[in-house]
């Protein structure tokens, strides 16, 4: 499976990958309809976190071991097979924010309209999400990752 | 004498925790015999889902925890409907009501809870309900449909309680709750968090009755339930009565044999009970508990999973140690998010307590030498979950605990060594403590 990587040394800050996963997930594809005409912003389920000159861009990372799946009451956050996702199944969904409770990330958040669980869904099945392609300095970027479902004692891998 | 059939893989119980072990034994072991037996007559469905399913909001075929082929696609062979009614450890037997008998290699026990009924007179009339099942909520509805008008004392304020007032209040049936204690959710919230819930039950139009017991359920020469009266002598006219107490370990397979039991089964951190090759887990199991440090009843849904699992790789042969689990709640009950982790009080004043409170926002930690020991947030609950694995990890606070009240809290609040980590990868079953600290 593709994995999201960010190198928090090159990355500004800015705040673009936040707005075009909110572009990329709204009803209409155009910045000032998505944010200003069309009811409330899409929600981004990026978050970008800075402290004084350190900043980086934080999304779900379909964890070896994901305490979402692991803690879901309805079974509505699974992993896709054949991607390796975690996906959540908006139907089976309560918002009951379970998954928010034990994600070490705070990578799920809950779309308070719909009261359903959202999380970064690789803009689903894009080859380079939204993020990614619109990062201008390049600190976000695309990895192969081999064999998620295999590992179950995961080593730490070294840092990003 | 006729010939056992012997399963490889034996579960008894199918609710998270034997779906759980299923997953991860297949993780594991593709090919050896698993068999799940179970009471009740249907797949696996999502027990909390039986409060949407009463209150109307969900129909019977959308509570289905797992696809419908989830049996067929692991190649698992079901015994529905069926009860189990004695272990033999001698020669890794379980009978059934059937009459049916089946050996085991490995077994796994996730029997669940069931619901706590005091010996209350008058328990035995018709329209006295426990909320626990699938079949609890059909029943219940059932009996709405019968009698529309009946309103109902739900006995006990805890978590089941407030779940079947909200159903019941969904479906236009007056509710007075029965609690015993000064305040309702006394278990798993706060005074500040418990007194939330009070307002938004009261507003749905509930009542609530604090500080009380009801010493009998009147029946009428019918059989009928029409009231309780409670411990002050005072009367309350009902149709229906939902005992909604509790649950404790479903221990009756496993009393009078050798597994060793405390409050629930008893299990080392393979999940395996004091008799090899037998592993227990979810509300049944008394399993290590981080918070504490100790073994405990933790019975919540995410735990069962993940005992479970634990289990399913043990018996599998995969060596796994179980992370622990604590008390874990997330409520959104009228329209209130709580959610609330390990200790909801300082038990004495070795402790402290961190708390941030405005407008609608209340985070509270407890915290003992550094390490968090307890969480209750309300309001804002969005990355909670970076908290809450600090106190599952163990990771000592001491230095930066302030900013993990803020508004902003994020992994930036956290040193850099453990957001690096956070980033890297998440936390794995063997746990990080030994990498971080």
């Amino acid at each position: 499976m593709r994995k999201i990587y960010i190198k928090e040394e090159v990355c500004i800050g800015c705040g673009l990958c936040e707005v075009y996963c909110q572009l990329q997930h709204a009803s209409v594809h155009d910045l000032i309809k998505a944010f200003k005409k069309r009811g409330p912003r899409p929600l981004a389920r990026a978050r970008v976190e800075a402290k004084g000159n350190l900043s980086f861009s934080v999304r779900c990372r379909n964890c070896d071991e994901p305490q979402c799946v692991y803690a879901c009451l309805t079974g509505a956050i699974t992993r896709d097979t054949e991607s390796g996702m975690i996906t959540v199944d908006e139907e089976k969904c309560i918002g009951c924010c379970t998954c928010m409770l034990v994600c070490p990330l705070g990578a799920i958040k809950q779309d308070k309209e719909h009261k359903k669980m959202i999380k970064c869904d690789f803009c689903q099945g894009e080859e380079t999400p939204a993020c990614v392609a619109n990062c201008p300095n390049e600190a976000l970027f695309c990895v192969e990752y081999e064999g998620a479902e295999k590992k179950v004692t995961a080593e730490i891998p070294s840092p990003v | 004498m006729e010939k056992t059939e012997r399963i490889k893989y034996l579960i008894i119980g199918n609710s998270a925790g034997g779906i759980g072990a299923i997953e991860a034994i297949r993780e594991v072991d593709t090919s050896g015999t698993i068999t799940i037996v179970s009471d009740e007559p249907y797949p696996v469905y999502s027990r909390p889902l039986i409060s949407d399913l009463l209150a109307g909001k969900r129909t019977i075929d959308k509570l289905n925890y797992r696809p419908f082929d989830f049996y067929e696609q692991n190649r698992i062979s079901t015994i529905f409907g069926n009860r189990v009614t004695k272990l033999d450890l001698t020669n890794n037997t379980v009978f059934l009501d059937s009459g049916q008998k089946i050996g085991w290699d490995k077994l796994l026990l996730a029997t669940g809870g069931t619901p706590i009924v005091p010996p209350i007179e008058g328990r035995e009339a018709g329209g006295v309900f426990t909320f626990t099942t699938l079949a609890d909520a059909r029943a219940i509805d059932d009996y709405i449909r019968q009698k529309p008008d009946a309103n109902a004392v739900v006995i006990g304020g805890g978590l089941i309680g407030v779940s079947v007032t909200e159903s019941l209040l969904n479906r236009q049936v007056k509710v007075t709750i029965i609690e015993m204690k000064d305040r309702i959710l006394n278990v798993i919230l706060d005074e500040k968090t418990s007194s939330m819930e009070d307002k938004a039950v009261r507003d749905s139009g509930a009542e609530i009755i604090t500080g009380h017991t009801v010493s009998k359920i009147n029946g009428n020469t019918h059989g009928e339930v029409y009231g309780v009266t409670l411990d002050n002598g005072s009367v309350i006219p009902c149709g229906m009565v939902i005992i909604a107490i509790g649950v404790r370990p479903r221990l009756e397979l496993v009393s009078g044999t050798d597994i060793r039991v405390n409050r629930g089964i008893v299990v080392d951190k393979h999940m395996e009970t004091s008799i090899p090759g037998i592993y227990a887990c979810g509300d049944v199991a008394e399993a290590y508990d981080f918070v504490y440090r100790e073994n405990r009843l933790t019975p919540v849904w995410p735990n069962a999973y993940l005992g479970g699992r634990t289990a399913g790789l043990n018996m599998a042969g995969k060596e796994t140690d179980y992370p622990g689990g604590t008390n874990i709640n997330s409520m959104k009950y009228f329209g209130v998010y709580i959610v609330s982790a390990g200790m909801i009080v300082a038990p004495d004043t070795t402790y402290d307590e961190i708390i941030t409170n405005h407008e609608d926002i209340y985070k509270k930690l407890i915290l003992k030498d550094g390490l968090i020991t307890g969480m209750v947030f309300s309001g804002d609950v969005d990355r909670a979950g970076i908290i809450y694995n600090l106190m599952r990890d163990r990771i000592n606070v001491e230095s930066f605990k302030q900013s993990l009240v803020t508004d902003d809290v994020g992994l930036l609040s956290l040193p850099e060594k453990v957001w690096r980590n956070r980033l890297a990868t998440a936390p794995v079953v063997n746990g990080i403590e030994n990498s971080i600290n």
